[in-house]
């Protein structure tokens, strides 16, 4: 299927959907599967480099004499070769019991522009070229299997998530979205909405899910530190503990041209809170959960001038959850030596990170792998199984 | 049949109780055939014009790295600073501009369709340092040219160079061409294939990837150097001659004149014609709209070859764009417009132009309701479908802005129960009615009339 029957089918669809009556997405059956799937967008490039250092690698230390790695920059030993940035020593206990894992020198197809904005377009359209975006892969899956509900999917945060967008309708939320009113003005409220179903449905549930993020309080597990994302966190876990399978959002804060060494310290902590906060929140429900945490590319292999790194190539992938083959740096390590180096700069990629993305899906929801190849990763090879679940 | 209180709630930008709801059909297009009296009352310099340009702002970046002493090297940062805070400054006046337009205008019409066509030929600003530009961009290519010909539009967005940088136009060289033989240079594709799927016959028409392509090298000498300025530019124009849709050009050698040919036969288009047609009424009628509607426009399109002031006729004259149920849900943008014109708001309501009232205020609820401020996620704009826009996040934006935020720009808040009439007209729902005079206070009062579905519909 090329893309254009594709975007026809989905325009197809997307009518089917309109015209269909608003069904309140409440307590039914959702999904053929139990699995769930959390992506975490890391915008603004994060250094696969100084997160998972390959201080194994003779080259490294040459190339960034004021970003140290391993032991010597308190980083934690992982097999040897690699070490993990001590900002995320939070997660040692994770990488012990199997449950975090990295991939490294990973990228998608974009090449040489380095520019976020395209390079977060492409991560999220999942496709192989800027021109032509439209829709996100996570909401082409969702395409894939009929019968799905809205509350099958949560896009979480004030981000708007490409990578969840398209003619799927799905969820979404921000925590901290104001809705309380007072019991006088609710009764107002349902008045005026009364007798128009789509406004009314949705109005009924915005007040009950404000509430219900207002009484996260309430869940079993606890939020590991604060912050933003931890919220983020804390909401898409009430959710993927009722019907939602799949959920998105992002964190910020990675683009260290300057005094890295500070720079990485804070979005790492609030990573590993964030994961630690979705374990917690999540209960038993983590063993069937798989965390990917992706990046647009990653930086130069070189520090810049001022502690820094710049726009680069290829970077790393975290992947977290009780459902993940963890303990393990999946690579084939380019070396990086400047021969090794893409463009004699940056990491050079060995493989798409769509592959991977990919192989979590079929082990995940069990969709084949010509669907993935076709019709939500149009064109990728997704190559030999990387093995990333249990 | 026509209606004055829907020709503004459904064609406008709603009702308002400073103007009249227009009378006919007929004033409709003779309004829009006149003069353009808000952008006199409300102006905004056009895209050559506004200042900061990319090319003001190149230049200050190299007057940074040039410096030769530190003395020279602080002055030149905080010109550059001062650079930077002219750009979010008419971020912001852009959006007042036309906040203010909507409200205040007499010719709603001209607003909206302002509106729709800039979200049809859809640009983002790739960098916070040219997003003062997109109204700039609106100004020139499209608000002068939403009641003359689609091909003086199309014409007008295409060498504009928001649009050039936006969709690559820029970049792309043709191989064959001298600065391709030299550089190494080669197509892109982006603008040719947006504008036959997005911009003018439509996804659904008979095209080709051949066409796409022979389409991308007849483009091929359109930029925007530095972003500054449109310009042809004949060493990077591929050589030869190029077929799309079934007509050949530049058989008499390389020109600007063989895009311009091209252009204007796309643009008149039967293709174009129902695609160009199914969108307006798509978006002003109804989300799947009828079909017979869509048919008088194409006419009207195919007859006039593109008039679109012959276009609206033809869809303001039929029956059928008339339905007393308003099946349209307000998007975002046109949701807080309506509302604003409804409260009747003057240019002393939010006199402020500083961040820290219009971020509260607007920007920052308009992207919780879904719709960032001129940042859609791509060049097809932004979704019509009610379902898209009707969501539980999204509903909770709207009603917490009618009823948290207004009453902080707004001086004076009318009496709910008349404003019920004011915002739906003399025959309001009685549930709204019972609702705006039961409120505690003016401030619930109003929130909820403007949280009423009545009133997000249109």
């Amino acid at each position: 299927m090329d893309r254009r029957d594709f975007l026809l089918r989905g325009t197809a669809l997307g009518c089917t959907a309109a015209a269909s009556p608003f069904v309140t997405p409440v307590a039914l059956a959702s999904a053929p599967w139990d699995n769930r799937l959390v992506v975490v967008i890391l915008r603004g490039a994060m250094d696969g480099l100084d997160v998972v250092q390959p201080y194994g690698d003779a080259g490294l230390a040459g190339l960034r004499p004021d970003l140290p790695s391993g032991e010597a920059g308190g980083g934690m030993d992982l097999d040897g070769f690699f070490s993990m940035h001590a900002s995320l020593g939070a997660l040692s206990p994770l990488w012990r019991s199997g449950e975090l894992g990295f991939v490294h020198a990973v990228s998608t197809p974009y090449r040489d522009k380095r520019s976020h904005f395209d390079g977060q377009d492409l991560l999220e359209a999942g496709i192989g070229g800027t021109s032509g975006i439209r829709d996100g892969w996570l909401n082409r899956m969702l395409q894939q299997v009929p019968g799905l509900e809205q509350e099958i999917a949560y896009a979480v945060g004030r981000e708007q998530m490409l990578i969840l967008s398209g003619d799927k309708l799905v969820s979404s939320w921000a925590p901290g979205t104001d809705l309380q009113l007072g019991t006088e003005t609710q009764r107002l409220l349902e008045l005026v909405q009364h007798d128009d179903p789509i406004f009314r449905a949705a109005s009924t549930d915005a007040i009950r899910i404000a509430a219900e993020a207002r009484d996260l309080g309430n869940l079993a597990g606890e939020a590991v530190g604060r912050g933003t994302s931890v919220d983020v966190a804390r909401f898409a876990a009430s959710r993927l503990l009722a019907d939602t399978r799949i959920a998105s959002f992002s964190i910020n804060g990675w683009d260290t041209h300057n005094q890295q060494a500070r720079g990485l310290r804070q979005p790492l902590e609030e990573l590993a809170n964030t994961i630690l906060t979705l374990k917690s929140s999540l209960g038993d429900v983590w063993s069937k959960t798989a965390v990917v945490c992706m990046t647009e590319f990653g930086r130069t292999a070189r520090q810049n001038g001022s502690g820094g790194t710049d726009h680069g190539t290829a970077g790393a992938m975290l992947l977290a959850g009780g459902a993940v083959r963890g303990g393990r740096v999946v690579t084939d390590w380019p070396g990086l030596g400047e021969a090794d180096l893409y463009d004699r700069r940056d990491l050079m990629p060995t493989r798409d990170v769509r592959a991977h993305a990919g192989w979590m899906m079929r082990g995940l929801f069990g969709l084949p792998q010509g669907t993935i190849e076709s019709a939500i990763f149009p064109g990728l090879e997704m190559g030999g199984d990387p093995g990333l679940l249990l | 049949m026509f209606d004055p209180i829907l020709a503004e709630i459904r064609f406008g930008t709603g009702l308002s109780p400073i103007h009249r709801p227009v009378q006919s059909a007929d004033t409709m297009i003779a309004r829009l055939k006149g003069p353009d009296v808000a952008a006199g009352d409300f102006g905004w310099t056009m895209f050559r014009n506004t200042r900061p340009s990319p090319d003001d702002l190149l230049d200050a970046g190299r007057a940074i790295r040039d410096a030769e002493t530190e003395a020279a090297r602080e002055e030149a940062l905080a010109a550059r600073r001062e650079m930077y805070d002219r750009v979010g400054l008419l971020y912001r006046r852009g959006f007042k501009t036309s906040l203010l337009r909507a409200a205040r205008a007499e010719d709603g019409f001209r607003e909206a369709l302002v509106d729709f066509w800039a979200d049809h030929f859809t640009v983002l600003a790739k960098n916070a340092q040219h997003r003062h530009l997109v109204m700039g961009y609106i100004e020139e290519a499209i608000r002068p040219n939403v009641a003359g010909r689609f091909q003086d539009m199309l014409i007008a967005v295409v060498t504009n160079p928001l649009m050039l940088l936006y969709l690559d136009q820029s970049s792309s060289v043709g191989p064959n061409s001298p600065a391709g033989q030299r550089g190494g240079r080669g197509l892109n594709e982006n603008l040719a294939r947006e504008m036959l799927e997005l911009h003018t016959v439509g996804v659904e028409a008979e095209y080709s990837q051949t066409d796409v392509r022979q389409l991308a090298e007849l483009l091929t000498g359109l930029t925007a150097p530095s972003g500054d300025h449109f310009k042809f530019q004949r060493n990077r124009s591929e050589p030869g001659e190029e077929v799309v849709l079934g007509r050949t050009y530049g058989s008499g050698g390389e020109g600007f004149h063989n895009v311009v040919e091209a252009l204007t036969d796309i643009a008149t288009h039967p293709a174009t014609a129902r695609h160009i047609s199914t969108k307006l009424a798509r978006h002003f009628i109804a989300d799947d709209p009828p079909e017979e509607v869509i048919a008088v426009m194409a006419d009207a399109f195919r007859a006039t070859n593109g008039d679109l002031a012959a276009v609206y006729e033809a869809m303001l004259r039929h029956d059928q764009a008339w339905t007393p149920e308003r099946l349209k849900v307000k998007q975002p943008i046109e949701f807080m417009k309506s509302a604003c014109r409804a409260l009747g708001m003057g240019a002393n309501d939010i006199a402020s132009d500083r961040p820290g009232d219009l971020h509260p205020a607007f920007f920052s609820p308009l992207i919780t309701m879904g719709q960032e401020w001129q940042k859609p996620n791509g060049p097809d704009g932004w979704p019509e479908r009610s379902d898209f826009w009707v969501t539980p996040q999204f509903m909770a934006a709207r009603i917490s802005w009618s009823i948290y935020k207004v009453n902080t720009f707004m001086t004076h808040l009318e009496d709910p129960r008349d404003f019920v009439r004011t915002a739906l007209g003399p025959n309001p729902p009685e549930d709204v009615v019972f609702a705006a005079g039961a409120a505690a206070n003016i401030r619930d009062g109003i929130g909820v009339v403007l949280s009423s579905a009545a009133f997000q519909r249109r």
